[in-house]
């Protein structure tokens, strides 16, 4: 089974967020593995261990990504590739590169987070899945793995879709689809003599002209009442729903 | 400029679901003289005339068995007909479980770029200008297509959808979509017994954090939830311990909210679940500890015990609303 895991680099969700000079400052900041790009590199790896084969991890990113390679090295994959980003590179661009690089290299199974924590916008793995012509099963909870099948549970907004689909194939990561293990000492010993490829997006032939372009970047600041209610709990619910009808007109 | 508005519009329950509404709105401010267009795909038992009363000029209905459950392959098949049909200038759909699973490929289909997630969208000279968030609305960006064609999936909740107007007419137009090869089947849908409010749309959310202590602690909350119509939710502290399932979960790492009302109990508000939640017009906070960064995000806030608060406020509203 050769797994390919699509992989990128965020701040840590406890993080503060600080924009300055229109754009998000990352310069102090702790990047992680993206969480849902975690959950990926978790599953490979326990469809690895019950299945052979290999473990690829490749993120679009700077030499700061090397960090979150080494990791996902240090839990257990084979093989680390980091593509360098190309100047305003949008997911139009990210996935082509992705794809570009995939291609040709006959990957079973493709795995990615659901969605990044940082812009949010859950495209790229599913733009991967388009340029690759593969079926892709989305936000899965649950993965099995048998006979050249996937059977997939998948987060349907609440409720689970169990599907079925053939190899190969592309699936995202769901919150709960597993617990990451944490890099063990001789796993974090092994991470670092490892290489970790660089790959030039000119090297891949592809068109990377951006789709979109951010116009602006800013902090929402939001002007909240920060009024208490205070008395018994029954007087506090009382005044609380009259609040909420009368002055907040909510309800 | 005249754009030309193609907006997906879905069907939830049997019904068509707001957020398709708002969509039509959306395309609307854009369209500048242009035609907005719903297309339902494979929901020909709904009235597509109340997205005509909501302000689309027509409406198509693409049929075919293959389309009656969401698939991406069935569904991208049939979207790519009407879409090299229509030529639209701008594709818009919710950003529901559907929409962000079918309009990134949709997208890449076509080579073209996305915004998702919008929760407004305005003209700016020629340019369509998105506003969306970043870091789970930590901090918004406003962002363009570049050029050709724009595809965006709009946040339910954020653009006021229009009136219906049942004075308004136009044609809904049924035909046969071509028939396309699925690879993924459908084996099974397993329905979540809770409320049954989709948490990302509802209008209300009640969320507990580690303050409830237990699954059995939900149970006011649910009990709450259901005579406000609302959907549960809940901090990752909560889903963490097991008190309730991941779906549930609120936060950048989890869903991210934007209800009118936001009852937070028991949450204590780390930063992590304020990302999913601080965009909620109303927030109301209860929690036991008065110095909880919750309340810094609150417009009402109960320092109080949530197991006894709870079910007052279930009790008042009740009378309320009857």
């Amino acid at each position: 089974m050769e797994i390919l895991v699509l992989l990128k680099q965020t701040f840590d969700t406890e993080a503060k967020v600080t924009v300055k000079d229109g754009r998000v400052v990352d310069d102090d900041v702790t990047l992680v593995i993206n969480p849902y790009d975690e959950y990926a590199v978790e599953e490979a790896l326990k469809i690895r261990e019950a299945a052979g084969g290999t473990v690829t991890v490749v993120s679009v990113g700077t030499d700061r990504v090397d960090e979150a390679l080494r990791r996902a090295l240090a839990m257990g994959a084979d093989e680390a590739v980091a593509i360098e980003p190309p100047a305003d590179a949008d997911e139009y661009a990210v996935a082509s590169l992705l794809a570009a690089w995939a291609k040709g290299r006959s990957f079973d199974l493709i795995l990615a987070g659901n969605v990044s924590v940082d812009t949010g916008a859950g495209q790229t793995a599913l733009r991967v899945a388009e340029i690759l012509e593969l079926p892709h099963v989305a936000a899965a909870v649950k993965v099995e793995i048998a006979g050249g099948k996937a059977t997939v549970h998948r987060d349907a907004e609440g409720d689970t879709e169990v599907v079925e689909v053939s190899l190969p194939t592309l699936i995202t990561a769901q919150q709960g689809l597993n617990e990451p293990r944490y890099p063990s000492v001789p796993g974090i010993m092994k991470a670092k003599r490892k290489q970790i490829a660089r790959v030039a997006p000119a090297d891949l032939g592809v068109d990377l002209t951006p789709r979109t372009a951010v116009t602006s970047v800013y902090q929402a600041t939001q002007n909240r009442r920060n009024r208490m209610i205070s008395g018994t709990a029954e007087e506090q619910a009382r005044e609380l729903v009259q609040l909420l009808r009368s002055e907040a007109k909510v309800v | 400029m005249a754009r030309n508005i193609l907006v997906v519009a879905e069907v939830r329950n049997g019904a068509l679901r707001p957020v398709s509404f708002e969509c039509i709105a959306a395309g609307r401010t854009i369209a500048e003289g242009g035609s907005v267009t719903a297309v339902l795909l494979g929901q020909a038992d709904v009235d597509g005339s109340e997205l005509i009363a909501r302000g689309a000029d027509r409406v198509l209905v693409a049929k075919g068995d293959y389309l009656k459950e969401y698939t991406p392959d069935g569904w991208l098949g049939a979207l790519q007909q009407v879409y090299l049909a229509e030529k639209p200038d701008v594709v818009l759909m919710g950003h529901t479980g559907i929409g962000r699973d079918l309009l990134p490929r949709f997208a890449m289909r076509n080579a073209a770029g996305m915004i998702s997630d919008a929760i407004a969208v305005k003209v700016e000279g020629d340019q369509v200008v998105f506003t969306r968030p970043i870091y789970a609305g930590k901090a918004y960006v406003t962002q363009v297509i570049t050029g050709g064609l724009i595809v965006a999936t709009i946040r339910p909740n954020n653009v006021a959808a229009l009136e219906a107007d049942a004075g308004r007419s136009g044609d809904v137009v049924q035909s046969e979509a071509a028939p396309v090869d699925l690879r993924t089947v459908v084996k099974e849908v397993v329905r979540q017994a809770a409320t049954g409010v989709d948490l990302t749309a509802a209008k209300i959310v009640v969320a507990g954090g580690r303050g409830v202590k237990s699954a059995e602690g939900f149970r006011p909350l649910y009990e709450l939830a259901e005579v406000l119509g609302a959907a549960v939710g809940a901090s990752r502290a909560a889903a963490d311990a097991g008190f309730c399932d991941y779906a549930l979960q609120i936060g950048q790492t989890g869903k991210t909210v934007t209800p009118d009302l936001y009852i937070a109990c028991g949450i204590s508000g780390a930063i992590q679940h304020l990302a999913g939640m601080s965009a909620s017009k109303v927030i109301v906070a209860i929690n036991k500890d008065p110095e909880a960064p919750i309340f810094k995000v609150a417009d009402y806030g109960i320092v109080g015990d949530l197991f006894e608060v709870v079910p007052h406020l279930t009790r008042e509203f009740k009378a309320l609303l009857g």
